[in-house]
């Protein structure tokens, strides 16, 4: 079981460290001139010129990964000995955002608590509503109500994330005034303006993401409440709401915790669309708004930073699998 | 019990022969039967031909994705709703006829998502056999590179590097303008998109190569090349049918999200992301045009989705017997 888990972790290191790579050699080969990007508008050639050498762009490219990785674990100090105002950037060290005069990972910690508060109040939501439809549904295979979910279930997962979004605000907001205009606090400091500002981006992501989960969980258990354990299980008389969660559910868990790992990490990434709809300063909003002002730093580090949660879900995941497939754990 | 089985022989005599069907025809004759899938794939079908002529069936319909003053009122509001000539209604602004635009947007959105899923299922399903295929260094390697490309923030990535890219897709001789955002657009899907249905391909692969009709080809010679190309691809039309269906409505929407946040086409080319993202100004002035085109919206995924559906409880011989 120790073997299993060390193996996974080197798994795990192997690929942040490809992951930096190719991230790396993304944003430092694909624009033609990187240095071009660190001043926007306002470039004229010294600028540049003078940007590429503060940056090190001007030093081979294994070099700069090296200075890059190096930051990460130590800090790194920018315009060490060339007679301007030295910047400080302490480890962990994502890069130095000229733009918005602030080192990248102090902007994405900013970031990073409405993003989780956004992810993890719309997880539980959709698990929530998604599992529980999904065995609804398969308990009521073919009668009204099984088709009554499974066809809002798939005209929701039909619409994208945007317009769902879009719509809420408008009729919620705009149209009825049922909530104030989103303007975020966080949680500590004004619970009720936080949790009135967050439900709407909340509802968006489960809307979308519960339809998935309740076709899938419909699936699995349509599949495992065929299998002849079932009826042994009703067969020595359990209670029919032992025999679906505890037999036929745990059984079929598995793909339901996958997915919900994977996305649950891509969400901590960043929610893009929802962020930008409802104006929540969480790491997509960063992410766009580096994007416009092509700030290269800040787009390389949050993409850095989402692609790590994700790898560090599909780590979690693995280890869950050992808490709910006894034959991850034996073999 | 001499005259049983004479009497067997006989019955087997007169009987027509039992035709045996094949997983195949099985499958395609579940798949008949369903009405939900004939009905999807037939209003998919519709779909497909109307958009592919666009024109054609504008000019039938005597509807033009033209700019028309005549049919603007002042402050730009359009001088009727939806009536027998502009069935869908006039865009708000422009005067333009709403059903022409859809039409024309389903286009663009349908090409888009249809060659994206053309080069992703190409790419996945060649990639993925020959991971399968190979085994060793080789199948490591390519499962490592899907694991890899799956880990990426797409919709993050798709934003950063799209002036970049668009850039240097001009630089290499492809058009400008719309032209190099839509080969964009296909270009990224197709490099972000291969790992489903690869490792879904190779999963496939991996119990198809220990069955005997490989192992026979395999004791007759045939080249790694030709097993890969003739033995093992054909077999795996199911996984792509299913996989392209459901995986099609997500591109539509994926434009239609990109459109959005600014990053599709330019004004000139209308898209259904387009038109979605422009109608909600006009929700309460002009309700008809955010409707029409969100129901179009709706109806071909869910069509797609439904079919895509239809096909896998088809192929799936234990469904509808549980």
């Amino acid at each position: 079981m120790l073997g299993f888990v060390v193996k996974r972790l080197g798994a795990m290191v192997v690929m942040l460290v490809g992951l930096s790579i190719t991230v790396f050699l993304l944003f430092s080969v694909l624009p033609a001139d990187p240095a071009r990007l660190t001043c926007g508008k306002s470039c004229t050639p010294d600028v540049v010129q003078a940007n590429r050498v503060r940056l090190g762009l001007d030093k081979p490219l294994t070099e700069q990964y090296t200075t890059y990785v190096k930051g990460i674990f130590a800090g790194r100090t920018y315009n060490e000995g060339q007679g301007v105002a030295e910047i400080d950037c302490p480890a962990p060290c994502l890069g130095y955002s000229f733009s918005q005069q602030k080192p990248v990972t102090e902007l994405i910690t900013e970031a990073v608590p409405v993003t989780m508060w956004l992810a993890l109040g719309s997880f539980v939501l959709w698990m929530a509503i998604g599992v529980t439809g999904g065995v609804i549904a398969s308990l009521n295979r073919g009668r009204w109500l099984d088709v009554a979910l499974q066809s809002t279930a798939l005209v929701l997962y039909s619409l994208p994330t945007f317009f769902v979004g879009l719509i809420m605000l408008i009729v919620v907001i705009v149209q009825f005034g049922l909530l104030p205009y989103p303007d975020y606090y966080p949680p500590t400091q004004d619970f009720p303006k936080f949790f009135d500002t967050m439900l709407l981006p909340w509802l968006t992501i489960a809307t979308a993401s519960a339809a998935f989960y309740v076709r899938l969980t419909r699936t699995q258990m349509v599949e495992t409440l065929g299998e002849d354990y079932i009826r042994t299980a009703r067969a020595k008389g359990l209670t029919e709401r032992a025999v679906t969660v505890k037999h036929a559910l745990r059984a079929g868990l598995t793909p339901i915790v996958t997915a919900a790992g994977l996305d649950l990490g891509l969400l901590l990434g960043g929610a893009i669309i929802v962020e930008q709809i409802f104006n929540l300063p969480g790491v997509g909003r960063l992410a766009v708004g580096s994007v416009i002002d092509s700030d290269l730093p800040v787009i390389t580090g949050v993409t850095l930073v989402a692609a790590t949660f994700i790898i560090i879900a599909n780590f979690v995941v693995d280890l869950l699998y050992m808490v709910i497939d006894p034959r991850v754990r034996l073999s | 019990m001499q005259v049983a089985a004479d009497h067997a022989l006989e019955a087997a005599d007169s009987a027509p022969a039992l035709q045996g069907l094949s997983p195949g025809k099985l499958a395609w004759r579940r798949l008949r039967r369903n009405k939900t899938a004939m009905t999807s794939l037939g209003v998919a079908i519709f779909i497909i031909l109307v958009s592919a002529f666009a024109p054609v069936v504008c000019a039938l319909l005597g509807v033009s994705p033209d700019g028309n003053s005549d049919l603007i009122a002042d402050a730009g509001r359009p001088v009727s709703g939806p009536t027998l000539a502009h069935p869908f209604g006039i865009e708000p602004g422009t005067g333009k006829d709403i059903l022409a635009l859809l039409l024309y947007g389903a286009r663009v959105s349908l090409l888009i998502a249809l060659t994206s899923v053309v080069l992703t299922v190409t790419i996945g399903v060649l990639l993925g056999t020959i991971a399968a295929a190979s085994r060793g260094f080789v199948d490591r390697a390519l499962t490592w590179l899907m694991d890899l490309t799956l880990t990426f923030p797409q919709l993050l990535l798709l934003l950063a590097l799209s002036n970049v890219m668009i850039d240097r897709l001009t630089a290499l001789g492809v058009p400008g303008g719309n032209f190099s955002r839509i080969t964009y657009l296909i270009l990224f899907f197709a490099i972000f998109g291969w790992p489903y249905i690869a490792r879904i391909v190779r999963g496939q692969v991996i119990s198809l190569r220990e069955r005997e009709f490989v192992e026979a080809a395999t004791a007759m010679g045939a080249s790694r090349r030709r097993i890969i190309l003739t033995e093992l691809v054909p077999n795996l039309w199911a996984p792509v049918i299913v996989y392209s269906s459901i995986s099609l409505p997500g591109y539509i929407a994926a434009e239609a999200t990109l459109s959005f946040l600014g990053v599709g086409t330019d004004a000139s080319l209308p898209t259904w992301g387009k038109l979605l993202s422009d109608s909600i100004n006009y929700w309460q002035t002009y309700p008809a045009y955010l409707l029409f085109p969100s129901i179009g919206l709706v109806i071909t995924v869910l069509s797609f989705n439904l079919f895509g559906d239809a096909v896998r409880d088809a192929l799936d011989p234990r469904a509808g017997r549980v």
